[in-house]
């Protein structure tokens, strides 16, 4: 028999052999079982309507159609809008958190800046202990008017403390010397967290940046609270999506306002395939993204 | 303590610049975070919305009494207990278990594929985690039933089947997490030393006595304090994974209510402030204690883990 080898060009005994067997058979499975629901919905929002009435939702489409995405090209005004809120609150939200959260991180990395445990614990104790929902809800609507308001979508989730450990931790690893330097060169702050510390940690921001910029795209839950339904135009995708998939008339009645009757409209398809224009972004930017959430979660890893 | 206050006056005076960068993002959790805390005295009031926080009617712990003895207290606590318990048991088993399979195998691309694979569902919000389990379990249209009907065996209505919804909700849980558990334990195993492995097998280990003796012991650390920072918050429901998993399905309330979904149902349908106050307090408070506790048995175990 030919002598296997491993990745180190070690030659592999039998029970080596049979472990990666093993591990072939049972990571293939759990990728499959993972991306199933995902070609469930991609093979629904390929059906027509009435086979999927007829027949069910299928691993394959029984009758190929785009209707469904045709439909969706006819009434794009609601999606596209909704696409727009979310593109502009992710857009925003990170750009402001991402500064926010570097500008805090500098300063706790500072190693002569005389208050910095008493002021990361400050940060650190609102992940411990928090006065729960309701106050929270009644202080964002009643004295910050949070109610209909797209700053409500923004501000929320601005600060995640976990973040700014983690890029504390980015700008403690930046040796200590190149800061003294530059300030016997006679740099401020400013100028030594703008010039020094932001390009050294790249990967940093890159890493935190994109966590950030997912939680903006993926929430639904501030426009739950704080949006009433007459404020459909500030929906953002997830919860345009959330409505459409919950409310069973929401499709028709999008559709009727552009004067189509309700019996033209593939409502199940359309469901999915509103689902897949929403997530569609996210799957394909994904492998070139991976490599940074990776690096996220290992040093949050590291760091507990 | 007025040496102190003169201190602070001059790092202030000194450090301006570093204060003043700060600033923003301590405002901001001053107010999402340190000023609501100042509600918590609602729990202990009648809110009306004229009166205000501040201005509304003292009622003792009526608030408490009601929401105990209205039996919810008791059965979302016990859900928001038993699920995080199963998660936390059903996800570890199976991170570890891909962490070192992905770890053994050979072949690069495969690892590198199938470790994606299984990591993307991390990246989907839960509204579609919500479009997939419709997909799946609908009455009338479902995968399930379409493929048991095509079967020849007779379709199940899962929305009003209440022991299904801990297994379904198992099975998402895992389904969203497990690949970025995955992640974090590769990463601690590719710490370990290689010389471990070689000097073993030179000793003629089989992969099991190694996976037994030199991985999971090496590992060990990271398992317990997660196993022990879970403690911390074994009293807070994912609100998110169970609203959406579940649509809110009032059917199933009794396997699925967890103190999150409760209190949030209440506050947005009844707009009943003070009990849901006292809900979230009952949560936060023992929450808090539990992390106390929690950070205590890390520092015992591994006093470089401790939370603070």
């Amino acid at each position: 028999m030919r002598k296997l080898k491993d990745a180190n060009g070690r030659t592999m005994g039998r029970d080596r052999i049979v472990f990666n067997m093993l591990a072939y058979v049972v990571l293939a499975l759990l990728s499959l079982i993972c991306l199933l629901p995902f070609w469930l919905v991609v093979s629904g929002s390929f059906s027509d309507q009435r086979s999927i009435q007829l027949g069910g939702y299928q691993l394959i489409p029984q009758n190929f159609s785009l209707d469904a995405y045709k439909m969706l090209f006819r009434i794009p005004g609601e999606l596209l809008r909704a696409y727009g809120v979310t593109i502009f609150v992710t857009g925003a939200g990170t750009l402001l958190g991402l500064l926010f959260t570097s500008m805090a991180a500098y300063v706790l990395a500072c190693r002569e800046f005389r208050y910095r445990y008493q002021v990361s614990f400050f940060f650190y104790f609102t992940s411990i202990f928090g006065g729960g929902l309701v106050p929270w809800y009644i202080f964002n609507t009643k004295y910050l008017r949070f109610h209909n308001n797209i700053i409500s979508l923004i501000v929320p989730i601005l600060i995640n403390v976990t973040y700014l450990l983690i890029l504390k931790s980015y700008m403690m690893n930046i040796p200590q010397g190149l800061y003294e330097s530059a300030r016997l060169d006679g740099a401020g702050d400013w100028i030594i967290y703008w010039r020094i510390a932001m390009p050294l940690c790249k990967a940093g921001l890159a890493t935190v940046g994109l966590f950030i910029a997912l939680n903006y795209w993926n929430d639904w839950y501030n426009a739950m609270l704080f949006l009433d339904e007459g404020r459909k135009d500030l929906y953002p995708l997830q919860y345009f999506l959330n409505n459409i998939l919950t409310k069973a008339q929401a499709i028709n009645a999008a559709a009727a306002r552009s004067g189509i009757p309700a019996s033209d409209v593939p409502s199940e398809p359309m469901k999915l395939a509103m689902t897949v224009v929403a997530t569609g972004p996210i799957v394909l930017l994904y492998p070139f993204l991976q490599k940074y959430f990776v690096k996220g979660v290992t040093i949050g890893a590291v760091k507990g | 303590m007025k040496k102190k206050n003169h201190l602070f006056l001059q790092d202030l005076k000194r450090n301006w610049v570093k204060w003043l960068m700060l600033a923003p993002a301590a405002v901001t959790v001053i107010l999402m975070c340190y000023v609501p805390m100042t509600g918590i005295v609602l729990a202990f009031k009648e809110y009306n919305y004229h009166d205000g926080i501040f201005g509304s009617p003292w009622v003792g712990l009526k608030n408490f009494q009601y929401f105990f003895q209205s039996g919810k207290a008791w059965t979302t606590t016990r859900n928001t207990i038993l699920y995080n318990m199963a998660f936390l048991c059903v996800n570890t088993v199976l991170q570890i278990t891909c962490a070192i399979m992905l770890s053994e195998v050979v072949g690069k691309k495969f690892k590198r594929l199938t470790q994606s694979v299984m990591f993307l569902p991390y990246f989907i919000s839960w509204v579609v985690v919500g479009a997939f389990v419709y997909n799946l379990f609908n009455y009338e249209f479902g995968a399930v039933n379409t493929f048991l009907k095509n079967a020849g065996l007779n379709p199940v209505d899962i929305y009003s089947n209440k022991a299904a919804w801990p297994f379904i909700l198992v099975a998402f849980s895992a389904f969203k997490n497990v690949g970025y558990g995955t992640v974090m334990y590769l990463a601690s195993i590719v710490n370990i030393d290689p010389h471990l492995f070689e000097a073993a097998e030179a000793d003629g280990a089989s992969m099991w006595q190694k996976i037994r003796h030199i991985t999971l012991p090496c590992i060990r650390p990271t398992i317990v304090i997660l196993f022990l920072l879970a403690i911390g918050t074994i009293m807070k429901g994912d609100f998110q994974m169970f609203w959406q998993v579940t649509g809110n399905n009032p059917m199933v309330l009794e396997t699925t209510d967890v103190i999150d979904t409760y209190v949030t149902r209440s506050l947005l349908t009844l707009q009943e402030f003070g009990m849901t106050s006292a809900a979230g307090l009952y949560q936060s408070g023992i929450s808090f204690i539990l992390v106390l506790i929690a950070n205590f048995l890390v520092k015992k175990v591994e006093p470089d883990y401790a939370l603070f």
